[in-house]
């Protein structure tokens, strides 16, 4: 066990882990941040998706002693009210079923959008592509970030 | 109006205050509640009935008795008894309701929810709203029947007293035996989309499903599992396991280790240092076993077929021409994106379960059971869902969690690995179907199916389309006993017998020459007017969906570079048909978009209802295209997301709905979608192709996909 200090949607955490312990379980476990899902732990399905200075990255598949200096955003801290654009537009598309998967594809749309605001139809799928939804709202979920690109 | 008997007696109707009434205020901004009114906190609830209280300040708690799994009961069911108690939706916060005998099924499964539920729900709004009538009636000294409600308010012309006031007051009215229900066509709420009460908490993380439940004082377990079926625990060695940090403790319980520890992570970790020896409790199989049986059974007469209308024997040897197909699908695990997992606490004196279960009653009843307690001791919790198609129906997590709180002595978490979860799971059976068409003089003259498959019991619905429509008909069903364990899988059965079915019919309709679709009215014209022997669906409701997709999807006049591919299944009393939409990219097909025509009675939210209906088209496409699970001396081949495919965005169609206006009752919605999908799907890749593809997966077919 070390002692870790991070940074997690702008605050200093400090957690007592071993180093090879993924931050998607320090999120969940250690700091009680369970709005980041555990799908498959293995970098496939994307129901871990943070943000790690600003990229998407897969929580599962980064130890907490590779995080270093960089910064995490997690959904919980992705807008201060929960009026992301796309939060809001997953509202306006009612996007969930079970709803497991949707912080994941949030977190992937909101590091994606960040780098490509106006993104075409393709752009999306591909975007979107990468995050497994079980319930399979892929309908939903490309029309809900096709709207939060334009409210962007 | 109709008018219904009520089951609620005077005890249900208790005063109790905010504080009792428990979590009902966390989470509810009183200062900004929707409709911009400000309003005070409530200070005191009235319970009504099981399924509603009353506050003082005019909100409403409905309860959803059902468990949610992502079909968006937990709104639906609410909208159900706040349009007969006649309030604003706006007024309405919704709970999940606990596991009670107040209620009845609570279960998640066979899309039965709402079907099963219609008339309880609204009797138990009608109810509560009749309450406020009579209430008012005596404070007013008025004839009952000459007062109105509206949005929580009772009227008598100007004067009006609002359900708030009331409340109190109705503690001491009679409850009303007999109630007036809507006509449906004075219905608000029902038919117009409601939100998901559970987005906001969705999209903001907040945690809501059983792997983020925690409780003071909470460990974690994993449990290692025999690797394969047919093989037993001999012995292990857990010296490794014990040294990993986190680790508390290793038990063993029947043919499994649990490794207990202080985070999910140190109890995962301690699991991969386990070292397991395992020994011989039955046969290995294999998928190659598996099929060779089940191709046999197909060539194999079953004793008493399932059904024998005519004489099939005779149409087959007088036939112009004989069409034979065998259709071949594997096991399919159904990986819930939330893996299986449960909490226990388990002590002397109490058991309390809690997690995502789609049968919280029957799994109560068998945890007693292992418990050797009274089921009523066991108190069942539910949590909403990361999905179930089926999987958690079984509970098997619920007692397996039981077992490890009750050894060692603390309220635990059991959390499946998805290795654990798509190795040990109970499994969609792999099945087999051989379709034979007799015809004569341009005519389908005799029909015989016959269907094998894995622990299925009957892989044939005998009585369903095309039943009634074909003089000379038999059906007969074949079950290959196997020890992989094997269950009800999202549409279970009809999801692969539908795709093979529909499959065989286009393939059917292309021979003689006819029109898809103009087949399939011509067979169900003949089931409704001139019916051969008894049938167990509507032809009028099936026609009905066949002519709206065909109308919608523009069957016939397809785009240049489309082609379309038709299918039509009936399942779980709902009726759907789709037009799957195909076009080339470079030398292989790519499915666009599906039209989807689908009677289900009334619809009651209807966004959601379409959001339902396009993941069960989705998942159904998926699954045809790339589902596949297989196994060698009893172990599965696949164990995460590296080797097992699911569909994603790229490959999803886009699902178009459109719904049959009906004023029936509502039937189910979470299953019957899917079906027609894959059926649908195959007969667009043979038209845009010239091949058919007769096994799941269709990706396989190299000829097509390369
Ligand atoms: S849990 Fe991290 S990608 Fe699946
Ligand atoms: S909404 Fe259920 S997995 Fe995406």
């Amino acid at each position: 066990m070390a002692i870790y200090n991070i940074t997690v949607n702008g605050e200093q955490r400090q957690v007592d882990v071993d180093a090879d312990t993924p931050m998607l379980w320090v999120l969940r476990d250690s700091l009680d941040m369970v709005g980041t899902k555990f799908g498959c732990g293995i970098a496939q399905c994307g129901a871990c998706t943070v943000h790690l200075d600003g990229n998407a990255v897969r929580s599962c598949s980064i130890p907490v002693s590779a995080v270093g200096e960089a910064k995490i955003t997690t959904i919980e801290g992705l807008s201060e009210k929960g009026d992301h654009p796309l939060q809001e537009a997953w509202r306006e598309h009612d996007v969930p079923q079970c709803g497991y998967c949707q912080a994941g594809q949030i977190m992937n749309a909101a590091a994606f959008l960040s780098k490509n605001p106006n993104p075409s139809d393709a752009d999306i799928e591909n975007a979107t592509h990468t995050n497994i939804c079980r319930c399979a709202t892929y309908n939903r979920i490309k029309a809900a970030v096709k709207t939060a690109a334009a409210n962007m | 109006m109709t008018l219904i008997k009520t089951k609620f007696n005077r005890r249900s109707f208790l005063r109790t205050s905010a504080l009792a009434g428990g979590g009902i205020v966390i989470g509810f901004n009183w200062a900004c509640s929707p409709g911009e009114t400000v309003r005070a906190a409530p200070s005191e609830w009235f319970d009504v009935n099981a399924f509603l209280s009353i506050a003082d300040n005019g909100q409403v708690t409905i309860m959803s008795p059902n468990p949610e799994i992502g079909q968006n009961i937990k709104t639906s069911m609410p909208m159900i008894v706040a349009e007969e108690l006649d309030v604003a939706w706006e007024d309405v916060i919704v709970k999940q309701a606990p596991l009670s005998k107040s209620f009845t099924r609570q279960v998640a499964g066979g899309s039965g929810s709402i079907r099963s539920s219609w008339t309880i729900l609204r009797t138990a709004g009608a109810a509560a709203r009749q309450l406020m009538i009579n209430t008012a009636a005596q404070q007013w000294d008025v004839d009952p029947k000459t007062l109105t409600t509206e949005y929580g308010v009772v009227k008598n012309g100007s004067k009006k007293m609002t359900y708030a006031e009331l409340a109190s007051l109705a503690v001491m009215t009679e409850i009303p035996e007999e109630v007036p229900l809507k006509d449906p066509k004075d219905f608000k709420i029902i038919g117009n989309s409601k939100k998901n009460v559970d987005t906001d908490a969705i999209v903001t993380g907040k945690p809501l499903f059983g792997m983020d439940f925690k409780r003071e004082g909470m460990v974690y377990a994993t449990a290692m599992r025999p690797p394969a079926f047919g093989l037993k625990l001999k012995s292990f060695d857990d010296s490794e396991a014990r040294k990993v940090t986190g680790v508390s403790d290793v038990v063993q319980f029947g043919d499994k280790i649990a490794v207990i520890a202080n985070s999910t992570y140190a109890a995962m970790k301690g699991q991969k240092a386990l070292k397991a020896e395992w020994t011989s409790d039955g046969k290995l199989e294999n998928t190659t076993d598996h099929d060779r049986e089940l191709r046999k059974m197909l060539d194999t007469k079953q004793d008493t077929p399932r059904r024998n209308d005519g004489n099939v024997r005779g149409a087959f040897a007088n036939a112009d021409k004989v069409i034979e197909k065998v259709y071949e699908a594997p096991f399919l695990p159904h990986n819930t994106m939330e893996p299986m997992n449960f909490f226990a606490d388990i002590t002397d004196t109490k058991a309390e379960l809690i997690g995502p279960i789609q049968t919280p009653e029957w799994t109560q009843g068998r945890v007693a059971q292992l418990l050797g307690r009274e089921a009523a001791s066991v108190t069942m919790d539910m949590t909403r869902m990361g999905g179930g198609f089926g999987r958690r129906l079984y509970g098997d997590f619920a007692l397996e969690v039981a077992e490890i709180s009750q050894k060692i002595k603390k309220p635990v978490k059991l959390v499946f690995s998805r290795e654990d979860d798509m190795t040990a799971g109970t499994y969609r059976p792999a099945s087999k179907y051989k379709f034979r068409a007799a015809i004569k003089d341009g005519k389908l003259s005799g029909y015989h199916l016959t269907g094998a498959g894995v622990n299925s019991g009957s892989v044939t619905r005998e009585n369903w389309f095309p039943a009634g429509g074909i003089e000379n008909y038999k059906v007969e069903t074949h079950n290959l006993r196997s020890n992989i364990t094997t269950g009800a899988w999202r549409a279970p059965i009809t999801n692969f017998l539908a795709i093979a079915e529909q499959s065989f019919f286009d393939e059917v309709a292309n021979e003689m020459g006819v029109d898809a679709v103009q087949l399939r009215l011509d067979i169900l014209e003949r089931a409704k007017t001139n019916p051969v022997g008894a049938i167990d669906y509507d032809p009028d409701k099936m026609i009905g969906v066949i002519k709206l997709a065909a109308e919608k999807g523009n069957w016939g006049n397809a785009e240049a570079g489309v082609s379309q591919g038709f299918s039509a299944y009936y399942s779980h009393n709902t009726y759907v048909a789709e037009v799957a939409h195909a076009s080339m990219r470079g030398n292989t097909p790519k499915v666009d978009k599906v039209t989807c025509a689908v009677d289900c009675g009334i619809v009651i939210n209807p966004d959601a209802a379409i959001n339902q209906i396009q993941g069960g088209v989705v998942d159904g496409v998926g699954h045809a295209m790339y589902g596949d699970f297989s196994f060698v001396n009893g172990t599965p081949q696949a164990s995460n997301f590296d080797k097992y495919r699911l569909i994603r965005s790229k490959e999803a169609p886009q699902v178009d709905v459109f719904f049959v206006e009906s004023l029936n009752d509502p039937t189910g919605l979470g299953e019957p979608s899917l079906p027609p999908a894959g059926g649908a799907v195959a007969n667009a890749i043979a038209k845009a192709t010239g091949n058919r593809v007769y096994n799941i997966p269709f990706i396989k077919e190299e000829i097509i996909f390369g």
